[in-house]
């Protein structure tokens, strides 16, 4: 009969359709699992106590990361001090109070651009602005600084995001009770929204601690034996002294080569699980 | 007596919806004051210009005036703080917040600042019972609110703007979303109310309008029609299309 063969091809292409979708989907997983599963089979001989707390030493050929680690988590630190005040105060302005005009739709404008811009450029940015023309040098403050511009526009859209998502009626109601906006937005926008701002800051930061091109030329040492104790010191960071042992030291044991690669990515990893738990205890417990 | 006195308010809204034309119109104190007619007529936008609520909204055109205790609300250097305290809304959708039964009752006294425990619990309380929910939660105030039924939200809403003690009480079609026992008993709370607190409601349906009004307003296209004692308007309008409207020729 016609009408079933008919059907029966029909079957056939929504089968094959649904299977090229199905391939395409795994092909977006697999490479993220042999990576990691690569780098913990190549890493996991390396990491040990003693590889987490030590100073490197012969040419960094032995010995630990330690000082890479505290750099990073500085610099980590650093960019959360500049860049989530800063982002959460422009996501407040543009979801709250910009009125939808020309400057409004420049600004937002300005914010996806300034997310396009390829990494290697802030760090030249940073070069000028901070290192040379501030005169902070190469130092946490100044790689701080960059990343903090690199994680604004990831911070203030995913935070403008999460205050545009809390119902538009509680405001409101908030109003018709004598609320002045600031009250309305300190009292039910803001905390409501503050599940959806911690996702994107820690998935902003993650992304910071794992950037090298930024804080190649305004922080980021070859080898310091000694940890920072200001500021405005240089200091070694994870993923630049992956970087250099990588490419730059002859005869560098690979273990240590992937045992750092390792340790950047559980880093980065373990802020993601916290980012996605916030995430899904506040879906938990939201009342609308 | 009058409560609210409304002179020649004209509304215009920047997308050209709903809009009011030269109202004048007095609200009467401790009284239901209905608002009725056809969508589109200019209730909700009366309403909310009773308390500013306005503001929010995109209006482009504003002229008139608004009188609250002698004094026009309209005003730009009036205090809308104040007088949105003192005039209190409930929506047409119970929009409870994201909070405890308790803290949706004390929110907006704790904006005005007020911290005294006692002054809180006594609100929470006396609200609860003139919207006829205390004996329903009195035992659960520190539950989430939301976990209330649709009927109870609307009565919390109610209470919400009672804790505030205010002098009008405005409510836009407060029980289109309830049942007929929900809206009863709202029905029953406002003809208690009305002792105390001045009434604008705008009813869901042309019969809670005829159930409710002491005074009844009626409005078609942005133009008040016919006003006048809530009887003689449902039993002889004066005006032809009150008429159709009331009994149900069109609407």
């Amino acid at each position: 009969m016609k009408t079933s063969q008919n059907l029966s091809s029909r079957l056939l292409s929504q089968r094959i359709g649904f299977s090229v979708l199905t391939g395409m989907t795994l092909l977006t997983v697999i490479p993220v699992v042999l990576t990691i599963v690569y780098i913990v089979i190549q890493g996991a001989p390396a990491v040990s106590w003693e590889f987490i707390t030590a100073m490197p030493y012969d040419g960094m050929r032995a010995g630990g990361i330690w000082p890479a680690i505290v750099g990073t988590f500085y610099l980590t630190l650093g960019t959360a001090l500049f860049a989530v005040p800063v982002g959460i105060g422009a996501a407040i302005y543009l979801a709250e109070y910009a009125p939808d005009n020309r400057a409004t739709r420049l600004i937002r404008l300005a914010i996806i651009n300034l997310a396009g811009i390829p990494s290697v450029v802030y760090g030249l940015f940073g070069l000028g602005l901070f290192v040379l023309f501030l005169r902070l040098g190469t130092s946490i403050l100044a790689g701080s600084l960059t990343l903090a511009i690199m994680t604004l526009p990831i911070i203030i859209s995913t935070a403008e995001e999460a205050l545009r998502s809390v119902p538009q009626p509680f405001r409101v109601v908030s109003i018709s009770l004598g609320g002045t906006r600031w009250q309305t937005i300190r009292k039910i926008v803001l905390p409501q929204a503050l599940p959806g701002i911690l996702t994107g800051v820690i998935l902003g930061l993650g992304r910071a601690a794992g950037e090298t091109a930024p804080i190649l030329f305004t922080v980021a040492a070859f080898f310091l034996p000694s940890l920072p104790n200001s500021p405005l010191d240089a200091t070694m960071a994870l993923p630049y002294h992956l970087f250099v042992i990588s490419t730059q030291v002859p005869g560098m044991p690979i273990e240590i080569q992937y045992g750092t690669a390792l340790v950047l990515v559980a880093f980065v990893l373990i802020m993601n699980l916290i980012a996605a738990a916030i995430r899904s205890r506040a879906r938990a417990r939201r009342q609308w | 007596m009058k409560a609210i006195e409304i002179k020649n308010l004209t509304v215009h809204y920047s997308d050209g919806t709903e809009s009011l034309r030269n109202i004048t119109l007095e609200i009467q104190a401790n009284a239901i004051n209905v608002l009725f007619g056809p969508a589109g007529g200019g209730k909700s936008t009366l309403l909310r210009t009773l308390n500013r609520l306005n503001d929010l909204a995109d209006v482009t055109h504003l002229e008139g005036q608004v009188l609250l205790d002698g004094e026009n609300i309209l005003d730009p250097m009036a205090d809308v703080i104040a007088l949105r305290r003192q005039v209190g809304m409930v929506f047409a959708r119970p929009v409870v917040l994201p909070f405890s039964i308790r803290q949706n009752l004390t929110y907006g006294l704790e904006l005005a600042g007020e911290t005294r425990k006692s002054a809180l619990h006594e609100a929470v309380e006396r609200s609860l019972q003139q919207a006829a929910l205390w004996d329903e939660v009195k035992d659960r105030l520190d539950d989430p609110a939301v976990a209330l039924s649709g009927g109870q939200q609307q009565r919390l809403c109610l209470a919400r703007v009672l804790a505030l003690q205010p002098e009008v009480i405005l409510l836009d079609e407060p029980t289109s979303g309830l049942d007929p026992l929900s809206t009863g008993k709202v029905e029953e709370s406002l003809q208690k109310l009305k002792e105390e607190y001045t009434i604008v409601l705008v009813p869901h349906s042309v019969q809670q309008a005829a159930r409710t009004a002491d005074y009844a307003a009626f409005f078609l296209q942005g133009e008040l029609v016919e006003y006048g004692i809530g009887n003689q308007i449902f039993t002889h309008p004066v005006n032809q299309q009150t008429e159709d409207y009331v009994t149900g020729r069109f609407g």
